[in-house]
């Protein structure tokens, strides 16, 4: 059995909470949260064993390894002090604010040897899974463009006090919404070499941006874009989708399905027809053995548990790879600040995005 | 309390507010269609006058408009009712990202000096406080419903499946004692994990519990396998709702329908549709293929 830490109680803290004590090699130890009438309702209803302090939890349980799902802004510090104790780590997106500190951190990581894991969830949907099988395998050909987009209803009225609506804490709309798009980005089609063109605006937050565009350029000469939107209330929850355009056809993948179009039936996709196919989620999905929300939620902890179990330190959104979604963050952070800095990663540095309100009347 | 007697079909709401689970072009075009009240109210018409007199729906805003319309027609709908599951999730999990977990549950209980005292920030809740707020919740998603039939009221498997894996098992608890307290309905349970939630309810001395869960042909979203739910809904004494029985168009209907009518002991089964057309061929293939024989009543506790 695998004994497991909870940092962070929030939303996906909870979500988590729930898979990993439901997975059958795991034992959920004790969790951790500053909202202690949290951890009290649960230690009174569930037995679960609470802490305020993380260094307490740390110092007092034997744990194997901790899922972090704090603000964003503590990730880098809490990550740290969980490999400090040998731990194996999975975290939430994104990983870090700061790539200087997501590069120390996978230093750490890969000298103690330790698995750690980043909370990208798109790599297990089944219809991007097939969507990045469908390009590594080269049926589309050369790639020369690639879209993508992420747009949901978040911030909807010009209020909201979380973190999320906070500067500098890895709130808006780019370290929310948009790095899952970059993510979905370098695992279908690999990790751009540069951006331009990045509009971050308000649309009603005052302090941090609601969307986000810019293009997107690849070291073999393709381009893309990027589309990310939290404020667009035509959509029901968070809606992302990756298009691929290549010498040989096109896909277009979200949650439900992966629409392919190939010019030529190509031998790497044997069953795919020229022309168009569709391939849905019913079909794609791998059983879970725990459901809630998706199926993906439960793939990405069994697959953490596995690597635990293997000592699989180069899996599926590692650090490593989550750092190259930050990375990405940083150029489209240090773009619109016009520093034309490949990588700068300090958030606090970025112009306040400005209101559509603002923008139109001064 | 005698267990009140299930239609056989019921109808479902998914396609009124664009959820469909392989195409979101699919679940925008139908967004779009029933954006029109009375596009819902006619395919609800459509679906009473073949015989369905059930409506099994999420507590979204818009049922509540629903809601009015059937209470203002008692005469035409005199026997129609309601299977309320609450609650509409994205409500919630919206409210929680914009305004964090303490404030949006805030937002959702009366405004009263005993529950805002209860909700001060950084204040231990009591076990009691816990039974209070569920109740509060409950009854806040059940507003929309007076004066109208809700002899079985469901939570969400968005909910049901959150607090399972957090073995909160209290709150199955209170669910039931308050449905059945002050409704005088049937609690039930909307799972993707059936195994796991019988052993749980069997646990806490809930008998013969309502479950509506995905059963269909090619075990879409059935954790655990196809196998172990064949074999719990052989052998478990529950109720079950098959819904997804076509899981979402992956399957063709006749072949949907033999293999979940096929089953024994299936009490009841969710569908939903847009067109008069599909609402009759299914109920025509469910009358059809259900064999009275294998619809009985539970295994003996």
């Amino acid at each position: 059995m695998i004994r497991v830490g909870m940092v962070g109680l929030g939303k996906m803290g909870l979500s988590h909470m729930s898979i990993v004590r439901a997975h059958p090699e795991v034992t959920l130890v004790a969790a951790c949260d500053t909202m202690t009438y949290l951890t009290d309702v649960l230690a009174k209803n569930t037995g679960l064993k609470g802490y305020v302090d993380l260094d307490k939890m740390l110092a007092e349980e034997q744990l194997d390894a901790v899922v972090i799902a704090t603000p964003s802004k503590l990730h880098a510090d809490m990550v740290q002090r969980a490999l400090d104790h040998g731990l194996h780590v999975f975290c939430e997106k994104p990983f870090v604010l700061d790539p200087n500190d997501g590069e120390r951190l996978v230093q750490l990581a890969d000298s103690k040897g330790l698995v750690t894991q980043v909370g990208y969830h798109f790599r297990f949907v089944a219809a991007f899974q097939e969507a990045a099988r469908i390009v590594h395998a080269g049926a589309l050909g050369t790639v020369h463009h690639v879209r993508t987009e992420a747009y949901g209803p978040v911030v909807l009225r010009p209020k909201g006090g979380t973190w999320r609506s906070a500067k500098g804490e890895g709130g808006g709309a780019l370290y929310d919404y948009a790095c899952h798009a970059i993510d979905l980005v370098n695992f279908v089609a690999g990790v751009p070499a540069a951006v331009s063109g990045v509009v971050r605006h308000g649309v009603f937050s005052r302090d941090v941006e609601d969307e986000v565009y810019c293009s997107l350029h690849f070291a073999d000469g393709a381009s893309g874009q990027l589309c990310v939107n939290w404020s667009d209330e035509s959509f029901r929850k968070m809606s992302t989708k990756v298009t691929v355009w290549g010498t040989n056809g096109r896909l277009t993948a979200d949650r439900q399905e992966c629409q392919i179009y190939l010019r030529q039936a190509h031998a790497a996709l044997p069953g795919t027809p020229t022309g168009w196919s569709v391939r849905y989620t019913t079909e794609l999905s791998k059983e879970v053995w725990f459901y809630l929300r998706g199926e993906e939620y439960s793939g990405q902890i069994d697959y953490f548990v596995q690597s635990v179990k293997q000592r699989r330190t180069d899996g599926e959104n590692s650090f490593r790879s989550a750092l190259q979604a930050d990375r990405v963050v940083s150029m489209i952070l240090a773009d619109s600040t016009g520093t034309g800095s490949p990588i700068l990663g300090l958030s606090s540095k970025a112009p306040a995005a400005k209101s559509i309100l603002e923008r139109l009347f001064g | 309390m005698k267990a009140t007697a299930m239609d056989r079909v019921l109808f479902g709401d998914n396609q009124f507010f664009g959820v469909n689970h392989m195409s979101e072009e699919k679940a925008r075009a139908q967004q779009m269609r029933f954006q029109d009240l009375q596009a819902i109210l006619d395919v609800l018409d459509a679906a009473y006058q073949e015989g369905i007199r059930t409506f099994m729906c999420t507590t979204h805003d818009r049922v509540a408009q629903i809601c009015d319309y059937f209470r203002s027609n008692p005469a035409k709908y005199p026997d129609y009712q309601f299977y309320p599951c609450m609650p509409y999730a994205h409500k919630y999990a919206n409210a929680v990202t914009e305004y964090g977990m303490l404030d949006a549950l805030r937002m959702f209980l009366p405004q009263d000096g005993a529950v805002r005292a209860m909700l001060k920030g950084g204040v231990a809740l009591a076990s009691k406080d816990i039974t209070v707020i569920m109740q509060l919740l409950v009854d806040a998603e059940m507003k929309m419903f007076h004066g109208l039939k809700t002899p079985v009221i469901f939570i969400q498997n968005v909910i049901t499946d959150l607090l399972l894996g957090l073995g909160f098992n209290e709150c199955f608890r209170i669910f039931h004692d308050h449905v059945r307290g002050k409704y005088g309905a049937e609690p039930g349970y909307i799972t993707m994990n059936v195994p796991r939630l019988l052993d749980v309810l069997a646990g806490l001395g809930i008998d013969n519990p309502v479950v509506c869960a995905n059963i269909n042909k090619i075990g879409f979203r059935m954790c655990g396998g196809i196998d172990l739910y064949e074999k719990a809904i052989a052998t478990r004494r529950f109720r079950p709702i098959a819904m997804s029985v076509l899981a979402s168009g992956a399957i063709t209907p006749r072949e949907a329908i033999e293999y979940v009518c096929a089953q024994p002991r299936i009490e009841s089964i969710v569908f939903g549709a847009s067109s008069r057309g599909n609402i009759r061929q299914t109920k025509a293939l469910i009358d059809e293929l259900t064999r009275p024989e294998l619809v009985e009543t539970a295994p003996q506790a």
